[in-house]
């Protein structure tokens, strides 16, 4: 039998999920992708797998997370530096 | 439109084709689990998972550090001609700084600890790997370069170096006859151990330097000629 | 249902979600977004379904580390290249889509 946590923590990752795909505003939606990746972790280590845990905690909240912010700074300095442009990066 | 529509409809396929899938599995016929407990004592770790990596399957992952490289070396062929000069990001802040120093050491000691632990308990190269590229990319966001990899041949070898370390074991065991990868029993908790000490320098930095390698962030001197191009 | 299949359960509906999402979003950050939220589903169905009702299975374990480890450079990659896109072309969305 599965315990209250292991459902809410399943339907708490679907929720985020959810809400980074159709979160509007780009930087929202690359946070709720960083939460995404802490409650993955947890999720790992409900599962028994602290070693995917590990990784998970350092990788896909950590490291995905800065490569993606960095890349939305870069889109959008790039765009402020390029005037005339109707629609948003 | 259509467009949703249509992607709806994919969607709604791909899922009921999964869920089908897992509805209906084909029972494991191999108890895998069991055999890899019964054979733990002759693979040179301990813990189950690092055995797996770097003793049952270690072609795979051999395979993925070699995957690992090749995006580098993707990535540092679409930069472009620019001079490897000082093209440091650093968020000017003090505050990052002086937190950085107390958190770095921290941070080295942990990565050491995790490759440490790994072969008796979870921990690893991969962990210990993406924890010293965390330092790594904190330090580039501090604003601190790292001087000795400026150097692009040192850069280069240091990338290399897990894979060359990782093969270099497996065409030694070749060479004392026998099968690539199968080390012999009294070595076999140190050959890993080196292993593992290369690959968690080589998939550090290899992390890293995908951050790094992504083109400048200032819009320094190259942006009026780009400019021009992309209006032509 | 033991947690290992409600886990499994879980990794289907992200990958759906992450199907979706790709293939709606026109973004390419978005894209790369949902890609990575299906392949955290693919991740969850590999170990949930190893570990249904069985010992743990340190293989599957395995495989999805080094699977972590292969996504977060693809995604790095991908991130090079989308910066080059940009730089290049001023778009952040391929020309086949607009």
């Amino acid at each position: 039998m599965i315990g209250w946590f292991d459902l809410l923590l399943g339907l708490t990752l679907c929720t985020t999920a959810v809400g980074a795909l159709a979160s509007r505003d780009l930087f929202r939606a690359i946070v709720l992708f960083m939460v995404f990746g802490l409650l993955m972790a947890l999720v790992w280590v409900r599962l028994e797998a602290p070693d995917i845990a590990l990784a998970e905690a350092a990788i896909g909240a950590g490291l995905t997370g800065v490569l993606l912010l960095d890349t939305l700074g870069y889109l959008r300095r790039r765009y402020m530096a390029r005037p005339g442009r109707e629609e948003a990066p | 439109m259509i467009r949703l529509l249509g992607a709806l409809l994919a969607c709604l396929t791909v899922g009921a084709a999964l869920a089908v899938a897992v509805l209906w599995r084909p029972l494991p016929v191999e108890d895998l689990p069991l055999r890899v407990t019964s054979r733990l004592a002759e693979a040179g770790a301990g813990h189950a998972v690092t055995a797996v990596l770097l003793d049952f399957r270690a072609y795979d992952t051999l395979l993925e550090v070699a995957v690992l490289l090749v995006a580098v070396v993707v990535a540092m062929a679409l930069r472009e001609a620019q001079p490897d000069g000082p093209d440091r990001m650093g968020l000017a802040n003090p505050l990052l700084r002086a937190v950085m120093g107390w958190l770095l050491p921290l941070l080295l000691l942990m990565a050491a600890y995790l490759l440490w632990a790994g072969s008796s308990r979870p921990g690893g190269a991969f962990q210990a790997g993406s924890v010293l590229a965390a330092s790594g990319v904190l330090l580039r966001l501090a604003g601190v370069g790292f001087n000795w990899l400026d150097n692009p041949l040192r850069l280069r070898a240091v990338l290399v170096l897990g894979l060359a370390v990782f093969v270099a074991v497996g065409v030694s065991t070749l060479i004392g006859g026998r099968q690539f990868l199968d080390y012999p029993h009294e070595i076999a908790a140190d050959l890993i151990l080196v292993i593992e000490l290369a690959l968690t320098l080589s998939i550090g930095l290899a992390l890293v330097s995908l951050f790094q390698l992504a083109p400048p962030q200032h819009t320094g001197p190259h942006l009026p000629d780009r400019r021009r191009r992309t209006r032509r | 249902m033991s947690g290992g299949a409600w886990y499994a359960w879980v990794g289907v509906a992200l990958s759906t979600l992450g199907f979706f999402g790709f293939v709606v979003h026109r973004h390419l950050v978005r894209r790369l977004l949902a890609f990575n939220i299906m392949g955290s589903g693919c991740f969850l169905l590999l170990v949930g379904l190893a570990g249904d009702g069985r010992a743990i299975d340190p293989v599957a374990q395995a495989l999805v580390l080094t699977g972590i480890v292969v996504a977060v450079a693809s995604t790095a990659l991908a991130l090079v290249l989308l910066r080059r896109w940009y730089r290049v072309s001023g778009e952040s969305v391929l020309p086949e889509d607009v």
